[in-house]
């Protein structure tokens, strides 16, 4: 379950926070079902009608939860999400930038262990239009999100949202945003989050927003060569000069690894479009629907 | 982060219990005579955090006080990869029999600890990677269980270490103690070096510190060695900004690091060149008046592209930001924007009302535009 849905119940850790109170609000107000909070100083509390607890696990024994959302800071992220696995998350969104990268290893290795699928570090979260969203995204936003039947996967909130309202605006709804987040060490990987994309019924083609750095690009490349659904892709920083941090830790070109070039020539290997800039999108994949639109005829 | 070797060693290397040559760092060419008083033949290594010491000439045998005190007088002109040398290392002579190569670092794509030895040590490691990939050894570490003694064995097992087995699992079993203790990203022994009457020494170490993990690692941090950068890179830094100037006519203003990367791309895609990369995303969307200062102060900037997408960040407050700083400092250039998501409607009135500028409804017309007035 990568793909949020509006029967998920969410657990936010850092509910009384001033951006875990805020986003909270506006997650609830799209239609998220909010069953709880995490804070062990205010226990027993009620909090936006809900129901504050010292710990995740606590919480898990009387108000069940599906997914858990993080507003906890980098130094306190490990705990807390250790808390989420051992208390039985099936999904854990890490919305927190800057955890320290043993921390992250541990966080990975207790969440394999468990079965627990954990979304980021450093992603801006999940949104399904008409469902809800976790995380910080204006997943209330009319506007930039509609429902419809464009899976985004995106490593960048900022970018991501970008893709999203474009598409809006010309009447090309979403059926998921899937954000993965800017940190190297990602649990949903690119690749996984296609999968979950090309395997939703509800999801007719992809718009894939990669950036410089790592290899994800590429092992997307090797599960959307055997795809049918249509993929178009964006990868940001072609202009970024190679041997700098580009804000994100993950967004580094070092000798030819991680770089453009190499990305975007695997992406077309394996038949996926890719486009100089973000507004390009949209034309690009009402190309591509038009033409997979016969083919999905005459194969029904 | 980056420690230069004598601080990697001192701070790292020693407290895990991994043998070091003695050596004492030196400031100046009198410092590095009276080292070589008390230690005898020695190495005098330029302290830079940068592997190219070797070929630039950074690294000078001297058998004299006085020939100490010329290599050190030669190597403190040097400036090698962009780093000036500051400091010395003279360290003693070692009689090297065999050089080995040890390290433990964060591996990305395994989201693991990755501890690596071979047997040729002493040239890059890359390749030997590349070229002998069999004679690099590598173990995925689960970090539930550690890296022991015994793990350190089986990695090594069938090479011919001979009577420096011993001494070298003992070594690789603490280097991995080491990274844990330390938050490293990096830990490198290269040369890890057997000596002639069978002793092992870590003879150079490299150790790069995860950024994220320095307000836990204090004394390493303050220990780390200053890149690069330029006065303005100085300046963002110093504010809490990440900021690289680049040679560009078209200055980026953006939130989020993809945006911003975006940014950059449009505008060299358009047949302008980005003069820098700036990202107010996260907290920073707070700070947009010192990023616009900033951004302005880099004499190659002909025009400037503003580009909010507001998930997080609130446009309106970024808005408000840029608005200010632009009364206050007055710029003549042109400035283009593009504004939408959270706080939209209010950041837009904000900026056709006191700049009396229409934002553009696509960001590709906004950088067009800018790469148009740069020209």
């Amino acid at each position: 379950m990568i793909i949020f849905r509006k029967h998920h119940r969410v657990l936010v850790q850092g509910l009384t926070g001033k951006q875990g109170s805020f986003w909270a609000e506006k997650m609830m107000g799209a239609g998220t079902r909010v069953v709880a909070g995490v804070n062990p100083k205010r226990a027993g509390e009620t909090h936006l009608g809900v129901p504050v607890f010292a710990t995740a696990r606590e919480a898990a024994r009387t108000a069940p939860f599906d997914v858990a959302v993080m507003f906890i800071p980098p130094a306190a992220a490990k705990e807390a999400a250790l808390d989420a696995i051992d208390a039985g998350a099936a999904l854990l969104v890490v919305l927190t930038e800057h955890i320290p990268a043993h921390d992250v290893m541990a966080i990975h290795r207790a969440a394999a262990r468990s079965g627990t699928r954990i979304v980021g570090p450093n992603t801006a979260g999940l949104v399904t239009p008409g469902e809800g969203f976790v995380g910080i995204m204006p997943g209330h936003n009319p506007n930039i999100f509609k429902p419809g039947r464009i899976g985004v996967l995106s490593r960048s909130g900022s970018l991501g949202t970008l893709i999203c309202l474009n598409l809006t605006r010309v009447g090309l709804g979403q059926s998921a945003f899937l954000g993965l987040g800017g940190d190297p060490m990602i649990g949903v990987t690119t690749r996984a989050a296609l999968q979950a994309l090309d395997e939703d019924p509800g999801t007719e083609a992809v718009v894939l927003v990669g950036e410089i750095g790592g290899s994800m690009e590429e092992k997307a490349a090797e599960y959307a060569a055997g795809m049918t659904k249509p993929v178009v892709a964006f990868i940001a920083g072609c202009a970024s000069p190679p041997g700098k941090k580009m804000g994100h830790a993950g967004a580094i070109v070092t000798g030819s690894a991680g770089g453009y070039p190499a990305k975007r020539a695997a992406l077309e290997a394996a038949g996926i479009t890719v486009v100089d800039t973000p507004a390009e999108i949209t034309a690009a994949l009402s190309a591509r629907l038009a033409a997979a639109q016969p083919r999905t005829m005459a194969t029904t | 982060m980056n420690l230069v070797e004598q601080a990697a060693k001192a701070l790292v290397l020693a407290p895990a219990g991994i043998p070091i040559p003695q050596g004492v760092l030196c400031r100046t060419p009198e410092e590095a005579a009276q080292a070589c008083r008390s230690i005898g033949s020695c190495v005098v290594k330029a302290q830079v955090p940068t592997g190219k010491r070797g070929k630039a000439g950074g690294i000078k045998r001297a058998d004299t006080p006085e020939a100490a005190a010329d290599a050190a007088r030669a190597i403190l002109a040097m400036s090698i990869d962009g780093h000036a040398v500051e400091s010395v290392l003279v360290e003693a002579c070692a009689a090297i029999a065999h050089e080995f190569y040890a390290a433990v670092l964060t591996d990305f794509a395994s989201r693991r600890p990755l501890v690596l030895f071979s047997t040729e040590g002493g040239m890059d490691i890359e390749e030997v990677a590349a070229s002998r990939p069999d004679a690099l050894r590598r173990a995925v570490v689960d970090p539930d269980d550690g890296f022991s003694q015994a793990d350190a064995a089986a990695l090594v097992r069938g090479l011919d270490l001979g009577a420096a087995v011993g001494q070298v699992t003992d070594v690789l079993a603490r280097l991995y103690a080491a990274y844990v203790a330390s938050d490293a990203e990096l830990l490198e022994i290269n040369p890890l070096a057997v000596l002639s009457d069978g002793r092992v020494v870590a003879l150079d170490c490299k150790f790069t510190l995860d950024d994220s993990a320095a307000f836990r690692q204090p004394e390493l941090a303050a220990a780390a060695a200053r890149e690069p950068a330029t006065d303005l890179e100085r300046r963002g830094a110093a504010a809490g900004l990440k900021f690289i100037q680049l040679d560009g006519n078209v200055g980026v203003l953006a939130n989020g690091a993809g945006l911003t990367m975006t940014t950059m791309d449009a505008i060299a895609h358009f047949g302008g060149r980005p003069a820098n990369f700036l990202e107010i995303g996260g907290e920073a969307y707070t700070k947009a008046e010192t990023a616009l200062d900033l951004v302005l102060s880099n004499p190659g900037v002909k025009s400037l592209v503003v580009n909010f997408c507001g998930a997080f960040a609130r446009t309106d407050v970024m808005a408000e930001g840029v608005v200010k700083a632009w009364e206050s400092l007055k710029p003549t250039l042109p400035v283009y924007f593009s504004i939408h998501g959270t706080g939209e409607d209010e950041a837009v009135r904000l900026v056709r009302e006191r700049l009396g500028i229409e934002p553009f409804d696509f960001m590709e017309d906004a950088v067009k535009a800018a790469v148009e007035a740069a020209r």
